[in-house]
């Protein structure tokens, strides 16, 4: 059934089309780069309300925008199908005598690795501007997040992407998933400071989770107990993933 | 064994039914062809035969498996070129064939062997190491046929092969399609709405309108039906009694003249036209010049469908464009 050539083809696949791709890695490094540096610098002065005195706003802020980044390149790596899709390459990959697990599988990994680089670089790039992490313990437990993150959001791209035709979906699940997701996600202030009926939906964001948990690794704050996070992360990406397989596996590719 | 066996083979896609009731047979070594218009359902034909498509109802026997039941067995035997390009535009030549070897689960040494070989087939070893997305549109068919051989396969799909390439090309890949059904045996399954191209290459064809089979046989048999060649002599002198002449003999279906041309039907022109030359000048007229002239399969297609295949297309192509794609992509 799972068919590790498949697999590997498959990452290897994407790795290639990402080191290729030098524009796709600067770009989708930008964006967030430039909320690091903008919103860093120009709240970092000013108390925000629901922050500790002692946290100043660019330590609050690295590890949302870690989650951030996460968020948007594990959709896109979800979505990804789309490509194949629009360019015809998925007709290749689905007569292939392989199974459709190993072919999910394969675009998973290949998904995750992209992420997490995106994720390294962010991080590398938010100590060149001064955060700090206390140890790598702190440090591993950050990656624990970041991948689970980075699998919750590549199983919903997998999702969308089973679901729809072509690439016009695809601004609409930018628009109208992705940027909800993040801002509902108290990447950007303490979720304490919005009217509570928002806040409902905050708590059905698994990045809310997610981004309060790369807090607790990184920053040592966090709103709820690290081990909350940790389960209902691992409880997100495990029924996303299975839902992203299940689709991809029921796409009709012709 | 016949390397294709379909049965009663149907595909309906909400309220269209663009496969009906389908049923033939492809022997092995075969070069078979499925010739219609666009919207004639050849590409839902090979999409249900090479298992990316489930059939509504009905099944098929490739190489002989099921495609409804060992979709696998079926994927490991054959191999398909698609119509529109399915290669991988960021990765080089070389690599689409790598992983597509390495998809197929052929070992390292194998690989590299079987690459060279179907690179060299249709000339390609020197852009190997090229980006596709640099090459034009006749080295992708290229590679894609490659490609479509690397895992050897029993029956090879080809959907519209040529569909947009110039007429070089065009011929060039015309000669790889008759190199590997000659020399490899490969059984060969092709669709087209270029007449000449069924004509030149397919042993047998099925001629495709609206879903269903309205002819099938082999290009010279499907002409025949017709009532055979016509053939035009252009006569110096009287041919008031030639005429006559020539009605009385059984084997001239058909004689009209027009000036000083007489148009003549009959099976098998060309062997007959040096009788009709000997009967002219017993008659005591010259003949000042002799043409044969074949009806095409564009003439069967108008039998049997009462348009022909263009007829078709600008009925349908505007039709089929807003189907495939309904915001208007490319």
């Amino acid at each position: 059934m799972i068919n590790w050539t498949a697999i590997y083809v498959m990452w290897l696949r994407e790795m290639k089309r990402y080191m290729r791709a030098k524009s796709r890695v600067f770009g989708s490094l930008a964006m967030p780069l430039f909320f690091m540096a903008f919103l860093g610098l120009g709240f970092n002065r000013m108390p925000v309300p629901g922050i500790s005195e002692d946290v100043n706003y660019i330590r609050f802020l690295v590890p949302g925008i870690l989650g951030m980044t996460l968020l948007f390149s594990s959709t896109m790596q979800g979505l990804s199908v789309l490509w194949d899709k629009e360019f015809g390459f998925l007709k290749e990959i689905m007569v292939a005598p392989v199974s459709r697990v190993s072919l999910v599988l394969g675009r998973i990994a290949g998904g995750i690795t992209t992420a997490l680089i995106q994720g390294m670089l962010i991080l590398l790039l938010s100590l060149l501007m001064g955060f700090r992490i206390a140890g790598v313990g702190q440090f591993l437990l950050a990656l624990v997040f970041m991948l689970l993150i980075g699998f919750t959001f590549i199983g919903l791209g997998l999702i969308f992407a089973s679901k729809m035709k072509d690439m016009q979906g695809f601004s609409i699940v930018m628009n109208f998933i992705v940027f909800p997701l993040f801002f509902l996600s108290g990447a950007l202030y303490p979720l304490g400071n919005l009217p509570v009926f928002v806040r409902v939906l905050s708590y059905a964001d698994p990045l809310t989770f997610g981004i309060d948990g790369l807090r607790g690794a990184l920053i040592d704050v966090s709103s709820l107990p690290i081990a909350l996070d940790l389960a209902i992360m691992v409880g997100f990406s495990l029924i996303m993933v299975f839902l992203g397989a299940y689709f991809f596996e029921k796409t009709e590719s012709a | 064994m016949d390397a294709i066996r379909v049965d009663n083979l149907t595909k309906r896609f909400d309220g269209l039914t663009a496969v009906d009731n389908v049923s033939f047979s492809v022997g092995e070594g075969e070069l078979f062809g499925l010739l219609g218009p666009n919207g004639a359902g050849k590409t839902t034909t090979i999409n249900m035969l090479s298992t990316l498509l489930k059939p509504t109802s009905g099944d098929a026997a490739v190489a002989g498996f099921s495609v409804t039941k060992d979709r696998d067995d079926v994927r490991k035997s054959i191999g398909i070129v698609f119509q529109e390009p399915a290669l991988d535009s960021k990765l080089t030549g070389r690599e689409n064939l790598e992983f597509h070897a390495m998809m197929y689960g052929i070992d390292k040494a194998e690989r590299r062997r079987r690459i060279a070989e179907v690179l060299e087939l249709v000339e390609l070893s020197e852009k190997s190491r090229v980006l596709v997305e640099n090459y034009s549109g006749g080295m992708k068919r290229r590679l894609e046929i490659a490609r479509g051989l690397i895992q050897r396969p029993k029956v090879l799909f080809l959907d519209e092969p040529t569909l947009g390439l110039d007429a070089q090309t065009r011929r060039n890949i015309w000669d790889y399609i008759e190199k590997l059904n000659g020399e490899a045996r490969v059984t060969i399954i092709l669709t087209t709405h270029y007449m000449e191209e069924a004509d030149f290459l397919c042993e047998r064809i099925a001629i495709m309108d609206n879903g269903r089979f309205v002819a099938l046989d082999t290009p010279p048999r499907l002409k025949d039906l017709l009532g055979g060649d016509v053939v035009c002599l252009e006569v110096e002198g009287d041919p008031g009694p030639l005429i006559d002449g020539f009605k009385s003999l059984d084997w001239i279906k058909g004689c009209s003249r027009h000036e000083e041309t007489l148009n003549l039907t009959m099976e098998k022109g060309e062997r007959r036209i040096p009788e009709l030359i000997t009967v002219a000048q017993r008659y005591g007229v010259s003949v000042a010049c002799v043409q044969l002239r074949k009806p095409s399969l564009e003439d069967v297609f108008l039998h049997f469908t009462g348009r022909t295949i263009r007829d078709r297309e600008a009925g349908t192509v505007e039709r089929n464009r807003t189907m495939m794609f309904p915001h208007g992509r490319r």
